[in-house]
């Protein structure tokens, strides 16, 4: 599959560590639900009718300027290999790329911008930007949404709004989220009040990749939960809002690590790095969890090389199952994985000493 | 609060679950919660969750005052609702509305859209938002310094003000 493999060769672009407070807000996403006028939600679809639908948004989606020169995938066509390369990308969702029956995405070349046709609904359009960019992605996602709508009448209410095929998403079919890399507010056994108040104003904390995954390696990802009674903007702000506010007390938990525990948590460092750069065989959770630490020992200035903020975002991807396995350019198991993930680990830190 | 699991530590993590009727309470340390962390998370998907406030809804009340009904449109049955979590198609908003709305209003605290309505919609209901959201949102971007979002939300204003001078067009 060139495409797949095109993309395998590429640096994500919303992984770029840019954008603003892109040291602790890795990326901000939103993705709207939308669905055709014509046919039933997605479990009452024939086979028939999922494959009338996904080539009808080849049509459809053509026409979009938004997604000018995108790639039309149709899951047919990929391996379950593929799929689980794009879920690590979190181009498509883990839903999308474990259920059967006929399914595409359409997906940018800087992949900022992706399709999932026949996901929960129809249709699922998302937009990410690196950093703190939820304006910047909602301006995206809702031209594509204007776009798709001139060619494809969507299922609307004039009072429930966009009608999804779970009430929790009925309305404006909104969800924002933001990815945040919270490694102090964890050292300093703080995240946990930030999840109760979050929780408290209706905000949904998830794990790296959505719905029913754990945190791992100290990535969170923030969301709203409620998506009707309220217009667009002002759920993006209300989030963005939150946002800021958790940002601020990172940066601050980092700060009084720095400076109050200043040895402790250098050795916590420290150590990191020398378990990454010795290890022959590790897990993508215990990888994760360490490069978190020194993501954070470079951010913070302690740990000074070549390697910066956006090669170590990169790495984060590079050691998932699936790009292991594309850049090795052959099927590994879990034990080969975790050789090889420990290879490429050693390999991608030479430049950095201890 | 002491975990309900080691017994020893402060829990800061509290769950609520409704079976029957019944409100359940977990009270957890992070610790616990982080090896439990797969079982609840199982446990306590949205989708159970839905079914859950579905299914009490039902149970509440007398078994002859449950809804046998099926959307006329796609033949789901509001029980096929309750335990997948997911509707059949657009019509089962309207065939199953006295028991949703209540449920929506429980998950989403509002029943009225006020967001981005299509475009074909707006024309004929005559007009997208309200001039006096779209005011408010405009002077809130410009204190915000978004520019494009501004100059957007300008000519959305625009458009919006031509339309309601214009006579309303008429079948008479």
């Amino acid at each position: 599959m060139n495409v797949i493999d095109a993309f395998v060769k590429k640096n994500v672009e919303w992984l770029r560590a840019t954008g603003p407070d892109s040291d602790v807000v890795v990326s901000s996403r939103l993705r709207l639900a939308r669905n055709l006028k014509d046919f039933p939600f997605l479990q009452k679809l024939v086979p028939s009718q999922q494959e009338q639908i996904v080539e009808l948004m080849r049509g459809v989606l053509e026409k979009s300027t938004v997604l000018k020169k995108s790639h039309y995938l149709r899951y047919n066509d990929l391996t379950e290999l593929d799929r689980q390369f794009l879920l690590e990308r979190h181009l498509i969702s883990r839903e999308h790329a474990s259920e059967k029956g006929h399914k595409a995405v359409a997906v940018t070349p800087d992949e900022q911008v992706s399709v999932m046709v026949l996901e929960e609904d129809h249709l699922r359009l998302q937009v990410f930007q690196s950093g703190l960019n939820l304006t910047e992605s909602w301006r995206v996602v809702n031209q594509l949404d204007t776009e798709i709508e001139k060619n494809a009448e969507f299922s609307f209410s004039p009072t429930l709004g966009y009608l999804t095929a779970c009430p929790t998403n009925v309305g404006t079919g909104l969800r924002a989220s933001c990815m945040l890399h919270l490694p102090s507010l964890v050292l300093t056994k703080q995240v946990h009040k930030v999840l109760q108040a979050l929780a408290k104003l209706n905000l949904a904390a998830r794990g790296l990749y959505g719905e029913g995954t754990q945190a791992t390696g100290n990535f969170f990802q923030f969301s709203n939960q409620m998506t009707l009674g309220q217009q667009e903007e002002e759920i993006i702000d209300n989030l963005a809002s939150v946002i800021r506010q958790v940002v601020d007390q990172e940066r601050e938990a980092r700060g009084f690590l720095g400076e109050k525990r200043k040895a402790k948590f250098e050795d916590q460092i420290w150590r990191s790095l020398g378990t990454l750069k010795s290890a022959r065989v590790i897990s993508s959770s215990e990888a994760t969890q360490l490069l978190s630490l020194l993501q954070l020992g470079i951010l913070m200035g302690l740990v000074k090389s070549n390697l910066t903020h956006q090669d170590l975002n990169a790495l984060f991807l590079l050691i998932q199952p699936a790009h292991l396995q594309k850049i090795s350019a052959k099927t590994l198991n879990s034990t080969e994985r975790d050789v090889r993930r420990a290879d490429l680990i050693r390999e991608k830190l030479t430049q950095v000493n201890l | 609060m002491i975990c309900n699991l080691c017994g020893t530590q402060d829990a800061s993590i509290h769950l609520t679950e409704i079976v029957n009727d019944q409100m359940i309470e977990i009270h957890l340390c992070e610790a616990c919660a982080q090896e439990k962390g797969t079982d609840f998370k199982t446990h306590f998907n949205l989708t159970d969750l839905l079914a859950g406030l579905a299914d009490a809804g039902k149970t509440s009340k007398s078994p002859e005052k449950r809804f046998a009904g099926k959307c006329p449109q796609c033949g789901i049955t509001y029980e096929e609702f309750g335990k997948s979590g997911r509707l059949g198609c657009a019509q089962c908003y309207d065939a199953f509305a006295k028991m949703l709305l209540p449920l929506i209003k429980r998950v989403q605290r509002s029943t009225a859209h006020v967001g981005k309505r299509p475009s074909r919609v707006s024309a004929e209901t005559g007009g997208g938002r309200p001039l006096q959201l779209l005011q408010e949102r405009l002077a809130k971007s410009v204190q915000m310094e978004e520019f494009e979002e501004a100059a957007r939300l300008r000519d959305e204003i625009r458009r919006a003000e031509e339309k309601s001078a214009k006579p309303a067009k008429g079948k008479s």
